[in-house]
Formats: structure tokens, sequence, C-alpha cells
């Protein structure tokens, strides 16, 4: 990909979020995506290209009466949506459309017209970890960290201080489910989950959705949003079942995508201003700082732990306050592209100054696949 | 049919040899011959080089604690709290277990302490392999 060829033109979250029992999970995506298309100061009729995740491709484009040109139904979890913007920007480079609407709703909390999760028995989950009593994700993606705990000197308190540094960001913006503080202390005496965790380290179920629309850049210059420019992307997969990651302290997906983003992106790790990392469970961002390269193995729970990412610190990461407290539909990755989108134009609640740069990292399924964005407010 | 409200395993083709073999209390594994690993779960083809070239063979049994949770929710058919372990196996490969035998503890459960193979009937058809600390009793 070329850096900057394509920008973000059009971004908005549904009308509401948190609890939304008149919408179904269709109806979240038409909201978002009728929300975007407006902040883009676009029509449905300008819309060539539809990429979505949950849904099909197909039902998005017919329920919001669109003809596509170009269709991408890409479904690996919640980075899907990492992985849509990478895919866009090569069919818009390519020619093959103009305009791509990318979707994303979820009634994760009232479960109002949503699809059920697709088991068949030549899955190896259903043959080989389901039957062990692992079923919803708190007991599924938090298996590994044990071992990191055990190699890698990564701490319970650690482990706390990403919710309780994520609840500070939460704070600054209205619309987060959660934003009174919480200690170490909160955290660690909450209801005990999956062992080693506590309520406060896992991520909400809410409901919600989002929308990006992105087209060329030198089309961007005459829309009304300040253009947010792509200047890398990667994407990568490991394994559907989380039990046979190569190594439980190190995510392959995390370290190949951001290898491929960095490297699109031509920029070096000090150059960014900005980080979201999806915290679907506390861990997550401790793996996304090392795998990505920001700091060095072993040393992502005391980065954390010591304040760097805190408001004020060096590293803002997860400013809108992540899974953890702002909310968590189920396929949150649109909603980290959302707050690095706002950073990027200048408008977030908790608003670094003069970020220049954002990264945006996510993963998919129980560290099965992995997206990242690169975006800059600077044309270059 | 089932007896138990815990997801039951269905074997497919390519599994049926592990699934036989832990009826039969083999823990089944296959290795390549072309370069040699032992791999898991099963395929008809090694996933390291893509050889198709690969044979069963019964594993030792021995095994170590790599990582695990304790699940405080409950599951289908299981009473919390419960482990949920990855074991290392002896010959390389890792695999999904939960550790019979043994307080469903943190302070029971210590990580790299040996382990043996065990096997739980959870249906006429299915019975899984398993987990407990080497030595425990049978």
């Amino acid at each position: 990909m070329i850096p900057n060829s394509v920008a973000i033109v059009g971004a908005a979250e549904t009308t509401e979020l948190g609890k939304i029992p008149e919408l179904s999970q269709i109806g979240l995506h038409a909201d978002a995506a009728l929300n975007a298309i407006a902040d883009a100061g676009l029509t449905v009729r300008d819309i060539d290209g539809v990429a979505t995740a949950g849904h099909n491709s197909t039902e998005v484009a017919h329920y919001l009466g669109i003809v596509p040109k170009w269709a991408d139904g890409t479904s690996v979890g919640g980075c899907s949506f990492m992985v849509h913007v990478r895919h866009a920007v090569a069919a818009i480079e390519a020619g093959l459309c103009e305009t791509v609407l990318i979707t994303h709703g979820e009634s994760g909390r009232n479960r109002v017209g949503v699809l059920g999760r697709p088991v068949f028995p030549s899955q190896f989950d259903a043959q080989f970890e389901a039957p062990y009593g692992v079923s919803i994700p708190p007991s599924r993606f938090t298996i590994p960290v044990m071992r990191k705990m055990k190699d890698d000197g990564l701490t319970e308190e650690q482990l706390a201080m990403v919710a309780v540094v994520q609840r500070e960001w939460a704070a600054f913006h209205p619309r987060a489910s959660f934003r009174d503080p919480i200690t170490v202390d909160d955290v660690l005496n909450s209801k005990m989950i999956c062992w080693p965790f506590r309520k406060l380290m896992c991520c909400l179920v809410t409901d919600g959705g989002g929308a990006l629309v992105l087209t060329s850049a030198a089309r961007a210059k005459d829309l009304r949003q300040k253009p947010v420019y792509i200047r890398g992307a990667g994407e990568s997969a490991e394994t559907p079942v989380v039990s046979q990651m190569k190594d439980f302290t190190s995510s392959a997906a995390f370290r190949m995508s951001g290898k491929l983003a960095f490297e699109s992106a031509g920029l070096k790790h000090s150059e960014v201003d900005h980080l979201m990392i999806y915290d679907a469970f506390a861990h997550l961002p401790v793996y996304g700082l090392e795998d990505l390269g920001f700091v060095g193995k072993g040393e992502g729970g005391a980065f954390i732990a010591e304040g760097n990412t805190r408001p004020g610190g060096k590293l803002p990461l997860n400013t809108n306050g992540g899974g953890l407290s702002y909310m968590h539909s189920g396929m949150y990755g649109m909603y980290a592209l959302q707050e690095s989108v706002r950073q990027m134009r200048g408008t977030s609640p908790a608003q670094v100054e003069g970020a220049r740069v954002s990264v945006c990292h996510g993963v998919g399924g129980m560290f099965a696949a992995s997206g990242t964005v690169v975006m800059t407010n600077d044309p270059g | 049919m089932s007896t138990t409200d815990r997801v039951v395993p269905t074997p497919t083709p390519e599994t049926r040899h592990y699934w036989d073999g832990a009826q039969a209390g083999e823990l089944r594994l296959q290795r390549c011959n072309a370069c040699g690993d032992a791999y898991f779960p099963p395929r008809p083809f090694c996933p390291e080089c893509g050889s198709r070239d690969v044979k069963v063979e019964t594993a030792s049994g021995r095994g170590t604690l790599y990582s695990y949770i304790i699940n405080h929710l409950g599951a289908p058919g299981m009473k919390p709290p419960f482990a949920v372990a990855v074991v290392a196996l002896e010959e390389g490969p890792r695999m999904m277990a939960n550790i019979l035998e043994c307080e469903q503890t943190p302070e029971a459960l210590v990580l790299d302490m040996p382990l043996e193979v065990t096997f739980e009937k959870i249906t006429d058809a299915i019975t899984l392999p398993q987990f407990k600390p080497a030595g425990a009793p049978k």
C-alpha cells in the first residue's frame, strides 16, 4: 500500500451506546452507517464498496439500499474492522471502488436479532477445547496469562493497573459506560471470574455499533471533514484455539500485523503519539505493547503500572477507556478505530494535544487474528 | 446418546484414531516421518512441513502444567470452581485438559508440576484424555 493514499472521511458510532433494546443487530449496523455517511457529508448513493463482519456484507449492503462494486465479508473477530481498512485501501488503490463503508453493529447485551456462534464438529474447538469446559471468552482468552506471569514476571497488581488507568481515561468520555475512579484494591477485590481474572479485568457487554467511510486522499480534500490518512496497515492470524498458540507470552499474529503496519507506514515507534490496543481483558494491552515493539519483552506490565500510558503519560493508550470501561459489544475493534479517528481530528473528549500519528491495534478471537492500522492527520 | 450436559466431541475421519485411542486408554499423537516432529491436534499431514507421510503413535502420557485458569462461573456439565489447563506433553505438543484428582486452587496447581494422563469416560462413545498430578493414586 502507498502511505496516505486513502483517508477516513466519515466516522461515527451508533446514536446511542450501551443498552439499545429497540434496535436489532442489523439496525445497529444501519444506524452507525447512516451517521458515518452523514458525518462525511455524503449520501448512501455515494457508497460503492461495503465491508462488514458479524453480518454478511450482502445483507448490510441490501439493507442500506447499496449495490456495491466491491464487498468484503472478512469476519475474523473484533479486529475485522482494522482488516477491512487495510483491504479497503487496497481496493481503492486498485480502482475497484471509490468510496467504502465499513460497518459494525452488535446487540451484545440485549441480544436482539443476533447470529448464534457457529460450532461444527470439524472445528478444533468443538473436539479439543469445548469439552474441557471452556466456553465464554473469560474462560479462554485468559488461559495463557499464568504462563506469562511466571516467565515474564507479569503481576496481578500490574493487570489491575491496566483497568485503573483505563478508567482514568474513560472519565473524560460522556458516552463511556463506567467513569468513576477505581483502585488496584477495587479490581483485585472484585468478583473472581476465572482465576487470576477478576470482573474489573474483563470487558463490558454492551450494545452498539460504529462505521467508517474511506475514499482516496485526492477526493478527501473536497469533503467536509479533516481527512485522517491511512499511513500503514497490517493483518495476520495464528490459531483458532488458544491452547495451540505457539508462545503463551507473545502473539505471533500481533507481531506479524504490527511489523507489517510499521513497515508500510515507514514510521518509527517514537513517532507515535497515540495508541489503541484492543482490550477485551486486562492482559491484552500488555501483550500489545510488547508485540508491537513499543517496549521490550516482559516490560509491558511495568510500563503501564508506572503510569506511562495514563493521562499525562508519554504514550497515551486506550484513551476512550477501552473495552474495560468505554464499551464492548463483542467485536470492539470498531470503537478503538473511532477513538483513533477522533484523536486525529482533534475532537476526542480526552484529546492528546498535537497528536499527529495514532496506531490502532486489534485482536480477533482469542489471540486468533490481528489487524493494525496506522493513521495520521499529516498528509506528508 | 449423550449422558452429560458437557460439550461432547464428534470425531471426524481425520480425528477418529485419536478418539478410538482414548476409548482404548491410549493418548495418541501423530508424528511426521519427514521432519520427525510430533504434533497435535490430529490432521493427516504435518503442520510444520506439510508432508503427508505421517504416523500415529502412543504418547508417553507424561507432561507438565503449562498454564491454566480456574473457572468460577461454571460451564455446561461442569461445576465450578474447576481448572482448565494446557499441558505440555513430553513429546512437544500441548493440549487442553482438566486436572483431575487435585484441589482446584492456585496453591495446588503449580506451574510446571509433573502430570500424567488419565481417562474420563463422558458418554458410551467418548472418553476424554485428562491429566492428574504424576504419582496420584488411581
